[in-house]
């Protein structure tokens, strides 16, 4: 058995962002199967440690890291850095926050 | 009605009242005899703007404007529950469910009624809040964050607005034994206008709330997704379906499971007024190849009941300046300009305390979408540009914009071989006034002793004389 580099953007047909309340932004990931849904979820490689290294933050700001069976899913909730429409916000509906978790790599046992 | 009903069909026509939905829908969904039509207008998604408008102000206008883009959706509901004796519910009227905006929608609800010579009993359910109620209650540890919100003292809620409250399945619940057709209301959970009816015809709250989030959004939690479509709900007694009237969309256990997650923080809980819907023993099954059955959304009441406040302050009032950078020694000097700019905006306006005003730049091509958050390092060949000054008045935020736009425009950075501009402005004028700015300062719990009243009801008879 080898190792391989995997992208989430390999992995799932959805990868979205959106808020979930004015001070949170969360992010959505529905893998292409089943099967790699539970390969995914059952392998451990996505830690707290890895979305905060994904995405500059600390690991306290993330709010949430979930897998959920119904939709074979992965949901990650985030701090906002600025609640949104306020001053400095670039993304008052936080649509276009995803781009970071689609890009990012992990080592995934074949 | 029946001593004891099997099911309840509810018509969703779209995810939010404006966002329009096809006459063929609605006629199918019509054809299928609704129970209730029930729709969304509003949300905190487009930010604190609507929230925010203090009544008597510019403003207002444009709140009027916005209210006025959905009487091309509203005109063919009401005439649609009216023709059909069934419940229209309109909740969080007007984008932010103030009472502004509550008179807003009203208003044109009436006037549709004139237009089309319809009849009906009209309830108006208030949810602006009291914010002496919220002081006492703040005093009592009865309002407690809603997550990485700032800590909430007095001077937040003096400084609010207005606090608007989402109301849950009570207050409609109430309008609809008084006997109302048309229901208004102001903020609102987004399930409860969905739920309130077959709640109030013993269908269990788990599953009819439940039904209403996957509801709420129109025919979102379809394939393909749409959110001007109409979505069908049918609550039975252990079960609901739900089902596009759309027959080129058709729900999938994958599209409505998927809905679950939709905007929200937790898949697992969704939080209601007064409890929470607790989906972890769901289950999703298809029970034809457009419709899918769901079960086993369980609800548990909490021991207190909770509302959530939502509330915006003023900030400041905004100017904005939109420019281009084609030059590659423009852009490579880009950070070290605007380092300049902000240097002598502070040395140019040092009559104004700190506090008073704000510049913020968003760099497309480079950081524009992401900021802090952004990744990639190296910047486009084209550089989009905005300058955002906010200070107390208007007038000050545009002649900090005006000042920041003219020093970066002239700016001499080492090597520079453009010197007539470094930025390229595709308006005239170059700098906008936006009007005043919104920050949501409250966004918090607040425990009730009683789900109405907080939520007034006023009745009035419509199309009587």
């Amino acid at each position: 058995m080898g190792n391989r580099t995997v992208t989430m953007a390999d992995l799932a047909t959805v990868i979205r962002s959106k808020n979930a309340g004015p001070f949170l932004i969360t992010l959505d990931v529905f893998f292409n199967d089943e099967g790699t849904f539970q390969k995914i979820r059952d392998a451990g490689v996505i830690t707290p440690a890895l979305i905060a290294k994904t995405y500059q933050i600390a690991e306290m700001d993330i709010h949430e890291l979930t897998f959920f069976e119904p939709a074979a899913a992965l949901k990650i909730t985030l701090k906002r850095w600025v609640s949104s429409a306020a001053p400095g916000d670039t993304d008052v509906f936080g649509a276009q926050q995803h781009v970071p978790l689609m890009n990012m790599s992990f080592q995934l046992d074949d | 009605m029946a001593a004891r009903m099997d099911e309840m069909r509810i018509l969703s026509p779209t995810a939010i009242l404006g966002y329009g939905f096809p006459a063929e829908s609605l006629g199918r969904g019509m054809d299928r005899r609704p129970d209730v039509i029930a729709v969304d207008a509003g949300s905190t998604d487009a930010g604190p703007y609507f929230l925010g408008i203090q009544p008597g102000s510019v403003e207002q206008n444009k709140l009027v404007d916005f209210i006025r883009t959905v009487t091309t959706d509203l005109r063919p509901l009401l005439k649609a529950a009216v023709s059909s004796g069934i419940p229209l519910i309109i909740g969080s009227a007007g984008g932010a469910g103030g009472n502004l905006h509550l008179t807003g929608i009203s208003t044109l609800v009436k006037l549709i009624a004139q237009q089309e010579g319809l009849k009906f009993r009209l309830a108006m359910i208030k949810a602006e809040i009291n914010p002496d109620l919220v002081k006492e209650k703040l005093r009592q540890g009865k309002v407690t964050p809603l997550g990485p919100v700032p800590a909430i003292a007095e001077g937040a809620i003096d400084r609010s607005v207005r606090i608007v409250a989402q109301m849950g399945v009570e207050p409609f619940m109430r309008a609809l034994e008084q006997g109302a057709q048309i229901i208004v209301a102001g903020r609102a959970s987004d399930p409860s206008m969905f739920a309130a009816l077959p709640i109030l015809n013993g269908f269990n709250k788990g599953l009819a709330l439940h039904m209403g989030k996957i509801l709420e959004c129109g025919a979102i939690a379809a394939d393909p997704g749409s959110g001007g479509d109409v979505l069908f709900g049918t609550v039975r007694r252990d079960h609901f379906l739900v089902e596009p009237m759309n027959p080129e969309r058709r729900c999938t256990i994958k599209s409505v499971a998927a809905h679950s997650l939709y905007e929200a923080a937790d898949p697992w809980y969704l939080h209601e007024p007064g409890g929470m819907v607790d989906l972890r023993g769901v289950s999703f099954m298809q029970e034809t190849d457009r419709c899918v059955r769901v079960s086993g959304s369980l609800f548990a009441a909490d021991p207190v009941y909770r509302i959530k406040l939502e509330a915006a302050e003023l900030v400041g009032f905004r100017t904005i300046c939109i420019a281009g950078i084609r030059d590659p020694a423009a852009i490579e000097h880009l950070t070290e300009m605007l380092k300049a700019a902000r240097k002598g905006t502070t040395r140019q306006f040092s009559e104004l305390s700190p506090d008073q005003w704000s510049l913020h730049f968003r760099i497309y091509g480079k950081n524009g979408v992401m900021g802090p958050l952004e990744p990639e390092s190296s910047p486009s060949h084209d550089v989009g540009l905005v300058i955002e000054a906010i200070a107390s008045t208007q007038e000050q935020a545009s002649s900090i914009c005006l000042f920041v736009h003219a020093f970066i425009l002239h700016y001499g950075f080492p090597g520079r071989r453009s010197t007539a501009g470094n930025l390229a402005f595709p308006f005239s004028p170059q700098d906008i006034p936006m009007g005043p700015v919104y920050r949501f300062n409250i966004y918090h719990l607040m425990e009730i002793d009683d789900p109405l009243s907080p939520f007034p009801i006023e009745i009035e008879e419509v199309g009587n004389g």
